[in-house]
């Protein structure tokens, strides 16, 4: 009879979703995990420690996709964007300011929240493939933002900004590579737990009603364009504050390493991982950074072909990523 | 008219008055007044097209009437968003059905909670103190209303996979769970057999007593309506046709012509 009632009746669904109860690892898996995290440093090289901070990072950035998209059921092909002002927040306090790295990140985050909650403003009118297209018109806009001329004082234009690495504090016997790895690790830890509960609360049903079915949601009181919002604004947060562990990781930030092609690894991160299932972002970022290097060995010369061809056989072998392998493991044993 | 109505007394819970509702040319609502008293069951009935479900939707603010205003507990509800109107204590079910499809019933019952409680995304995060406090109050009571409509057994089961018979109980769990003062019901017997309409319409009556609530039950089944409404609202082609018992609404010649009459032949 009329379009809300049509709404109504199909279930308006952006993606489809993971029950609630099954978005978190069990207690028992998540301590080995977290043992193994904790360990595995003191056994491997310095180079394979910085690929380890990395997977953490980047895991970061796919689980705020995922609370994106997995929770509230908006797409984003813009998480680069956020990335990058994060990085640059933390690049330009730290290299200007002379702000304790530590303290940048917060910073990073709030700055990236209110990005991310202004973004979300105009992004409520849209829905689907259309948000995604706006989200990526963000990304290709944000290299060139980066370089605008009256920023370069602080930016550092098509330079960028080389970002001093810090040493371990208090004289602990450490490679920075190692005090960076477990910093980092800490505040995955944190994040990941907030995260957790977040979507385990009131503000995470309502969150995950909005994606299932919006009309009704409103009919129980959930303001629908706040939480929306709210959802970008939490997203843009910790991927800010991913892309400050990133600059300090990589001790650099330039325009051009936050390009779309970022966005578009963080969204195949979050689909090989397996949408709306947070320990599988990890599994995601895994899958961005070594599978390149991978389909490198395989051959130089076709070394996307052949990522194409690995990325082709995960999607049609395990179609709901990783979680997909993680459930099929529990219903066995 | 409203003259005479506010000479009763009681003033109403909820007033409809002079509420039309036009679009582009159609008018699907025209002039629609009726009040609702606390306590009654109200049965808003008409065939197919009349604008039940215009004016249901008027109700929840996902139309704006072109003129006319309803009034809850003698204010307007026509200034509020759609997500505004939980909180002054109407909930509502949907016609066929609108649940959050992903989610485990109990989860689906907590949302109906929503516009009782409070929380920031902050304080969620961190799961401060009277988080976890405001949690434990809304999961005791969702587990009062689970018990109380048998579906205690299916709490944590994902929604899409239970019976539509089973789905139609979990919306109105969490109609309940915002412990609203008026209880719409958009054609709750839809879809149900002989049988389960005949417990529906006990569940309805007992609901209302049972938690003191106000229900204006928009619906098809005439036999439902007729066994459990107190005062019923006729509605054809926008209008309204006649207003009474359901004995005075069922004996109206201009009710038996265009509803009942068509439906005999």
């Amino acid at each position: 009879m009329s379009a809300a009632e049509e709404v109504v009746a199909e279930g308006h669904q952006a993606v489809e979703a993971v029950p609630k109860r099954a978005m978190t690892l069990g207690t028992g898996t998540s301590l080995v995990v977290l043992a193994a995290l904790v360990i595995a440093p003191v056994f491997v090289k310095n180079f394979i420690i910085f690929q380890m901070t990395m997977l953490l990072i980047y895991g970061l950035a796919v689980l705020a996709l995922n609370i994106l998209t997995g929770g509230s059921g908006q797409f984003s092909l813009g998480q680069s964007a956020f990335y990058a002002v994060g990085a640059y927040t933390t690049a330009v306090l730290m290299e200007h300011f002379n702000i304790n790295y530590a303290l940048t990140l917060p910073i990073a985050g709030v700055v990236c929240f209110g990005f991310g909650f202004l973004f979300g403003q105009p992004a409520l009118r849209l829905s689907g493939v259309y948000l995604a297209l706006a989200t990526f018109a963000l990304a290709t806009a944000m290299p060139q933002l980066l370089k605008l001329n009256f920023l370069e004082h602080w930016t550092g234009g098509v330079q960028g900004l080389v970002v001093t690495k810090p040493d371990a504090p208090f004289g602990l016997p450490m490679s920075q590579d190692m005090w960076l790895y477990y910093f980092t690790l800490v505040v995955t830890i944190a994040i990941y737990i907030f995260s957790v509960n977040l979507l385990r609360s009131r503000s995470g049903r309502a969150f995950m009603a909005i994606r299932d079915n919006e009309i009704p949601a409103s009919a129980m009181g959930v303001n629908v364009a706040l939480y929306k919002t709210l959802a970008f604004g939490v997203s843009a947060a910790i991927t800010g504050i991913a892309g400050s562990l990133g600059a300090i990781a990589v001790q650099f930030v330039a325009p051009d390493s936050y390009t779309i092609t970022l966005a578009i690894s963080l969204f195949l991160g979050m689909v090989v991982g397996g949408v709306g299932w947070l320990p599988g972002s990890f599994v995601g970022a895994a899958f961005i950074i070594f599978v390149p290097n991978i389909a490198e060995g395989i051959s130089k010369g076709l070394s996307g072909a052949v990522f194409g061809v690995l990325l082709f056989l995960v999607i049609y072998l395990v179609p709901h990523g990783a979680r997909q392998v993680a459930i099929a493991g529990k219903s066995e044993s | 008219m409203t003259q005479a109505q506010l000479a009763q007394g009681t003033s109403p819970l909820l007033a409809v008055r002079d509420v039309s509702v036009v679009f582009g040319g159609i008018v699907a609502l025209n002039g629609v007044s009726f009040d609702m008293h606390k306590g009654a069951i109200l049965g808003l009935i008409g065939p197919n097209g009349a604008g039940k479900t215009t004016l249901f939707n008027c109700l929840s603010r996902l139309y704006q009437p072109s003129s006319g205003d309803i009034l809850m507990e003698g204010v307007s509800i026509l200034s509020r968003p759609p997500h505004r109107i939980a909180e002054i204590g109407i909930g509502r079910t949907f016609q066929n059905v609108a649940l959050f499809p992903n989610l485990s019933v109990m989860d689906n019952v907590r949302v109906g909670a929503h516009s009782k409680t409070s929380g920031d995304i902050i304080s969620d995060s961190l799961r401060l103190a009277w988080v976890r406090r405001s949690e434990a109050s809304i999961n005791k009571k969702v587990h009062e209303i689970l018990a109380y409509l048998d579906l205690e057994e299916v709490a944590h089961t994902t929604v899409s996979g239970l019976p539509f018979g089973t789905q139609k109980r979990v919306e109105l769990a969490r109609a309940l769970a915002a412990d609203p003062k008026i209880l719409l019901l958009d054609e709750p017997a839809g879809g149900l057999n002989h049988e389960e309409v005949y417990v529906l319409g006990d569940l309805i009556r007992r609901i209302r007593d049972d938690r003191h609530m106000t229900v204006l039950l928009v619906e098809h089944h005439m036999g439902l309506v007729m066994s459990i409404a107190d005062h019923v609202v006729a509605l054809n082609f926008g209008k309204k046709l006649a207003e009474g018992t359901p004995a005075q609404v069922q004996a109206d010649p201009d009710v038996i012509k265009a509803y009942l009459g068509s439906k005999d032949q």
